[in-house]
């Protein structure tokens, strides 16, 4: 309870980023220590190809799909009544 | 082997029709029990063919047990007894039926070893699980079930025009592996079991109906439907290609639609479609692992996704409202349904040592093993876009963002214990690999926890965390919805009308007018000579008929209120004056009784002195 009030008071959110900044600096680290014996692509073969290709993707995905919105598929509320 | 069984349907079908005459407190036991006692008869079933009976030179198998059956039924039965303890509170017994007999069906469906019975159930399952949405009691929720019903007609029919060109072919009714002979047969089997399964561009139902279903409706209908369809599919198309090429335009379709709604339990649905779409894809590669990985992201997703629709629900029950941009600042009010609902989120999003993790990483490894390297990259896209909508956005804009200042408070215990043991469930699939693997239906080498694996995962969503917080200003929801193909039958039906209004029109009156002279004028010629036939012969002898009948009639009838009601009228009469006279008599006043009392006294004194 006491950590999501918190997460949920804004005045707490400088400090929560810097550990969210830290959190993504150690998972992108660690990604160059481990083995791969499993990776069949090249780029399973890149440290930190995955935190690349995961925001990529993210911010890809959302840009495309909300323009795909605003150009076409949005609609009033009321459009089947 | 054919031996006595009850089947376990059975303690939820029959058992569904005592629902009404329980009440209180024995009605909510029986609703727990029932599950429980279902639970302990698969757990201790012997895997094996029941139940087999002869119907019109047919064999129907009702009990085709084995583990790929089992491990469906453990959990259609975990999540029966879950949803009950989630709906305990809900006063509504046609409800409870419905739940009991879609539970019941769906069983039906997964123990069928025939296609003749395993089409009844799946007919049921449709028709049971529709009341769901019906009995929400809006419009909306009609329309919705209407539209949700039709697309399950006609995949009912799919399937029937298959079952029955499988027997023209093969000249059997068994259910298992298909050949992959490219017939009718095949594709239309296919077809009916696809549409349950949520394939686009007839997936609308899904998305449609469960987001107007009631609030505990849409936790069960969540399960159940589309799972069930990965059980066939798992079961009779196992190793079909294309399946992988459906798969992922499921995975990619239900992630992008997501991100387009606003009412959250549409946006859940859509991610349902998106999960299913992985399932696709293990089911195609066929491979042991990839089938388990299916089978096991199947069993997964009923319960985070359970998770995830109870925790929407206990939103939409507390505060009323059904939209993301609606909604905000509900940690202060409800932050045991956040941490639940986050236990689901992280499950779908494949965080480890949580269930989605596990799944997901066998049907990806298996596609990698399958060197399809593109397939999983788009793969891997849809796990970003999943982790974006339902663990960010969901609780960012419902728990978090502006404070809306909403009334709310936490939901009613049931609901969250729930939660809580769907939500156990997923972090021990997820922490404890081997045991889930030992229930899993086909054998399984597979180490889940390596290192790279882990960094790999983590690697994807966190930045992918880091993409949402980039584009948070992108994704605030709006009072929008979006089209889907739905459209076709909801928008093109009402154009189509329009269209026959004016174009359709000209054609009509010249064939109107054909038909009016070729047909019309020998008919109505024809039909003079019958109506004159009619006239003279046939209504004289019914009104003949009638004649005599009014008579007796009007005889009986004056009988009745002259001599009947004369008598009945005159004791009436007669009770009437006699009261009259005892009523005056009794005035109440002490004097008149003793007065009467005395005159009495004094005339049996009198006629016995006399006398």
């Amino acid at each position: 309870m006491r950590i999501i009030n918190y997460i949920g008071d804004a005045a707490n959110w400088p400090k929560i980023k810097i550990v969210f900044y830290i959190s993504l600096v150690v998972v992108f680290a660690v990604d160059f220590l481990v083995e791969r014996h499993h990776a069949e692509t090249w780029w399973d073969k890149t440290p930190g190809w995955s935190a690349f290709y995961g925001f990529v993707s993210c911010v890809f995905l959302i840009f495309i799909v909300k323009f795909i919105g605003h150009i076409w598929l949005y609609k009033k509320e009321d459009y089947y009544d | 082997m054919t031996e006595w069984w009850l089947h376990p349907s059975i303690l939820f079908i029959a058992g569904a029709f005592l629902i009404p005459f329980l009440k209180g407190k024995v009605q909510k036991a029986y609703l727990l029990l029932i599950p429980v006692a279902a639970f302990a008869m698969v757990v201790s079933i012997t895997p094996g063919t029941y139940g087999v009976y002869k119907f019109l030179g047919y064999d129907l198998i009702f009990g085709k047990i084995d583990k790929l059956s089992l491990i469906f039924a453990y959990i259609f039965i975990i999540m029966a007894f879950i949803g009950m303890i989630y709906a305990i509170h809900v006063e509504d017994d046609g409800q409870h039926m419905a739940a009991w007999l879609y539970i019941g069906s769906s069983l039906g469906v997964i123990f069928a070893g025939d296609y003749l019975s395993l089409f009844v159930f799946w007919e049921i399952m449709a028709f049971a699980s529709v009341y769901l949405v019906f009995a929400r009691k809006k419009k909306e929720s009609n329309d919705a079930g209407f539209r949700y019903i039709l697309i399950h007609i006609f995949s009912g029919v799919c399937l029937l025009v298959g079952i029955l060109l499988h027997y023209s072919d093969t000249g059997s009714f068994l259910f298992g592996p298909v050949q992959h002979d490219g017939s009718l047969g095949f594709y239309m089997i296919l077809i009916g079991f696809l549409i349950n399964a949520g394939m686009p561009p007839l997936h609308t139902w899904l998305p449609d109906a469960y987001p107007e279903a009631t609030i505990t409706g849409s936790v069960f209908m969540s399960a159940f439907t589309t799972k069930v369809a990965v059980y066939v599919l798992l079961r009779a198309y196992s190793g079909t290609e294309i399946l992988i090429i459906f798969g992922t335009i499921m995975a990619i379709y239900g992630v992008s639609f997501a991100t387009l709604q606003n009412d959250f339990r549409k946006l859940l649905s859509y991610h349902i479609i998106s999960q299913l779409g992985y399932m696709m894809v293990g089911i195609g590669l066929g491979t042991d692992l990839a089938m388990n990985g299916a089978a096991a992201h199947a069993i997964n997703n009923v319960l985070y996704k359970g998770i995830l629709f109870m925790g929407a629900g206990a939103v939409i029950q507390m505060t009323g409202k059904h939209k993301l941009s609606d909604l905000g600042g509900l940690h202060k009010t409800m932050p045991v349904t956040l941490i639940l609902y986050m236990i689901g989120g992280f499950s779908i999003s494949a965080f480890p040592l949580f269930a989605g993790y596990l799944s997901k990483s066998m049907i990806l490894s298996a596609a990698n093993h399958h060197h399809l390297p593109i397939i999983v990259l788009l793969l891997l896209m849809v796990s970003a876009g999943t982790f974006v909508s339902t663990t960010l956005k969901i609780p960012y804009f419902m728990f978090f963002g502006d404070d809306k200042k909403i009334e709310a408070k936490e939901p009613p215990l049931n609901m969250l214990i729930a939660m809580g043991i769907a939500g156990i469930l997923c972090i021990a699939i997820g922490s404890f690999p081997e045991l889930f693997y030992s229930v899993l239906p086909f054998p399984i080498e597979f180490e889940a926890y390596t290192g790279d694996h882990i960094t790999s995962t983590l690697g994807i969503l966190m930045f992918t965390a880091l993409g949402f917080w980039v584009m948070l200003k992108k994704l605030t929801p709006h009072h929008v919805i979006s089209l889907d193909t739905d459209w076709f039958y909801r928008k093109g039906g009402m154009l189509f009308l329009k269209f026959a209004e004016r174009r359709v029109a000209v054609v009509d009156a010249f064939v109107g007018e054909l038909h009016s002279t070729m047909v019309l004028g020998p008919a109505k010629r024809l039909a003079s000579v019958c109506l004159s036939f009619d006239i003279g012969i046939i209504d004289g002898i019914v009104n003949g008929a009638a004649w005599v009948v009014r008579l007796a009639a009007w005889i009986s009838h004056n009988f009745d209120i002259y001599i009947v009601d004369g008598i009945v009228n005159s004791m009436a009469t007669l009770v009437n004056l006699n009261s009259a006279v005892w009523r005056r008599l009794q005035t109440g006043y002490l004097q008149n009784y003793a007065l009467i009392i005395v005159v009495g006294l004094m005339l049996i004194i009198g006629g016995w002195i006399l006398g």
